[in-house]
């Protein structure tokens, strides 16, 4: 009942966590010092920034499809809010633990291109409707490599429950329903016949785990970037050429939540990435004989220090992913749309068929 | 192919491999920054012997709080030595955009002198410049006879209200310029009627 405002504080608390390591970290890697003025080393600059933006007049342009301009945001942001609702949070805590979240979570945030294109065509800006359809075919080219990444761990983990696929890498193994004679070997291999099952922390990790699928996390990470419009494949907002993309006519609250929504998408795309390939909530440190230290940082199943030490971790990765995504924004140069469809289309894509066609092989090898 | 140099050399290879390490170094240099941000740039004057040393760190200065220390001859900000001023109107009729207004009284007697030994004849009720207006040109300091119109380095001098801009450099306040007005109208005055007494005693000498 009370998991949609959790959600909503995570997102909000990541946001402005993020909001304000993106221009401090993008300040220090350019000799900048960023903010410095709004409180001290300027950590209350997001809220300066939120209060300018409310205070900002609300313009929707005359000859703009009203309808369509006013209602664009909350499509936007709906449709990623409604992606968290199958994140698992912690052992415990998952807003709605369907048995087919990830394809759930799949087709919601494809909604999302719906609210894009009401944002660009509404606007009857030719800049912003140019804007949208860059977007758009952005999004749905890269869900493919994206789709078929996520798919190899499908295949691998034999499930769409994100929390299953959460439990599956690490020493919780055991304690999932129906799970209680599941052992995991080093990468998977029964062959190799060491059991990892209580040595848990990274190795058993989906990217340790199958080591192939640390490929198929850095396509999943950069079809990602591109899923979530971020630097480098940010040409929806190619300022030399299209001013700002979509959200051109936008101004105020509306803006803001068009904003909110691409930091809650780089949130979630973050613990997919996380919960999919990085061990979702569980501890990175393996136990190594009487050092417990799994055992020692994960907690107790059920418990408040299970709970917390699972929302810890997940936060923990999700955020460093995210101070990944920040240092590529500020380092690499924004793609032409060639370059974009020929990185998505004739790299990415045959790429991540191959790590299907593998995963299905390494997953005959694992039984 | 032939140089094996050429087939180690990075940039001599193409394609993928190339790709992935240009983009591993440009990842590196913008990680190697990111650290480096803990230092940050002092601000030394350009004579300093580290000045082009200092290759490393956060180069911001966060103005108000400290600034770049300014050349001892920087020429910035128009002052007048009021003290030194002979009210020659030189400066005004140089100024390529007239931001210099002066009006003259002429004294009774000599006022004084400069300190390079010019006598003074002339008091200033108003010597005004619009900084808003210079443009920094110093034609006015060139030709100023007794270099009382320098260019300093102050070069904060922004305000709020641009009417401040202007700079009264007067040293008479309104009474005392119509009091000097009035003593020289006075001497005129005293003169004239002298001049005409002694003309008309003249006349009364001639016609006995």
């Amino acid at each position: 009942m009370w998991a949609l405002p959790l959600v909503l504080l995570l997102i909000l608390g990541v946001v402005v966590i993020i909001f304000y390591a993106e221009r401090k970290l993008s300040a220090f890697m350019q000799d900048r010092l960023g903010p410095m003025e709004a409180g001290p080393y300027g950590t209350l600059q997001f809220a300066a920034d939120l209060l300018k933006l409310l205070q900002k007049e609300d313009i929707v342009p005359a000859a703009a499809d009203k309808m369509l301009f006013k209602y664009a945001p909350l499509v936007i942001f709906a449709s990623v809010l409604a992606g968290f609702a199958v994140i698992p949070l912690t052992p415990d805590l998952v807003p709605s633990g369907t048995p087919i979240g990830l394809f759930f979570l799949l087709a919601i945030v494809s909604l999302d291109v719906i609210g894009l294109l009401m944002a660009g065509w509404g606007s009857n800006n030719k800049y912003a409707l140019l804007g949208a359809m860059r977007s758009v075919a952005q999004i749905v080219s890269y869900e493919i490599p994206a789709g078929l990444a996520i798919l190899s761990v499908v295949i691998i983990g034999q499930s769409l429950d994100l929390q299953e696929i959460s439990f599956q890498q690490g020493v919780h193994l055991q304690q999932f329903p129906g799970y209680a004679q599941e052992v995991n070997y080093l990468f998977g291999l029964k062959e190799l016949g060491i059991d990892v099952t209580h040595v848990g922390g990274i190795l058993s990790w989906n990217i340790v785990r199958v080591p192939l699928l640390s490929l198929g996390f850095i396509i999943y990470f950069i079809a990602s970037l591109a899923e979530c419009n971020r630097a480098p494949f940010d040409i929806p907002e190619a300022e030399s050429e299209l001013v700002a993309g979509f959200h051109v006519e936008y101004s105020g609250f509306r803006f803001a939540t068009l904003f909110l929504a691409e930091y809650a998408m780089m949130l979630l795309v973050s613990l997919v990435a996380v919960i999919l390939f990085l061990g979702s909530w569980n501890t990175p440190f393996p136990n190594m004989g009487p050092v417990r230290l799994a055992d020692w940082t994960t907690g107790t199943l059920g418990a408040w220090s299970g709970n917390l030490w699972a929302f810890f971790w997940l936060v923990n990765k999700a955020l460093v992913l995210m101070v990944v995504q920040v240092w590529l924004r500020w380092t690499f140069p924004r793609m032409r749309v060639d370059q974009l469809m020929h990185l998505c289309w004739k790299i990415l894509t045959p790429a991540a068929l191959v790590l299907v066609l593998i995963a299905a092989v390494w997953r005959l090898l694992m039984i | 192919m032939e140089n094996p140099q050429e087939k180690i050399g990075s940039l001599q290879r193409r394609g993928f491999w190339r790709d992935l390490q240009s983009l591993w170094q440009g990842l590196g240099l913008t990680w190697r920054h990111l650290f480096q941000a803990r230092e940050r740039r002092s601000p030394l004057h350009i004579a300093d012997p580290n000045y082009f040393q200092q290759d490393t760190g956060v180069v911001t200065l966060t103005y108000p709080y400290e600034s770049l220390p300014v050349p001892e001859n920087g020429r910035y900000r128009l002052h007048n030595e009021i003290d030194d001023c002979i009210v020659c109107d030189l400066c005004a009729k140089i100024c390529p955009v007239d931001c210099i207004t002066i009006e003259s009284v002429k004294a009774t007697e000599e006022i004084g002198e400069t300190s390079d030994g010019t006598k003074k004849r002339l008091y200033a009720p108003v010597f005004d410049i619009d900084l808003a207006k210079c443009c920094y040109c110093g034609l006015c300091t060139t030709v100023c006879p007794t270099d009382c119109l320098t260019m300093t380095k102050v070069y904060d001098f922004a305000e709020v209200d641009i009417k401040n801009m202007i700079y009264h450099f007067t040293d008479l306040t309104p009474e005392q310029a119509e009091e000097k007005k009035k003593l020289w109208a006075d001497q005129q005055e005293a003169i004239a009627v002298a001049k005409a007494e002694a003309m008309k005693a003249r006349q009364q000498q001639k016609g006995e």
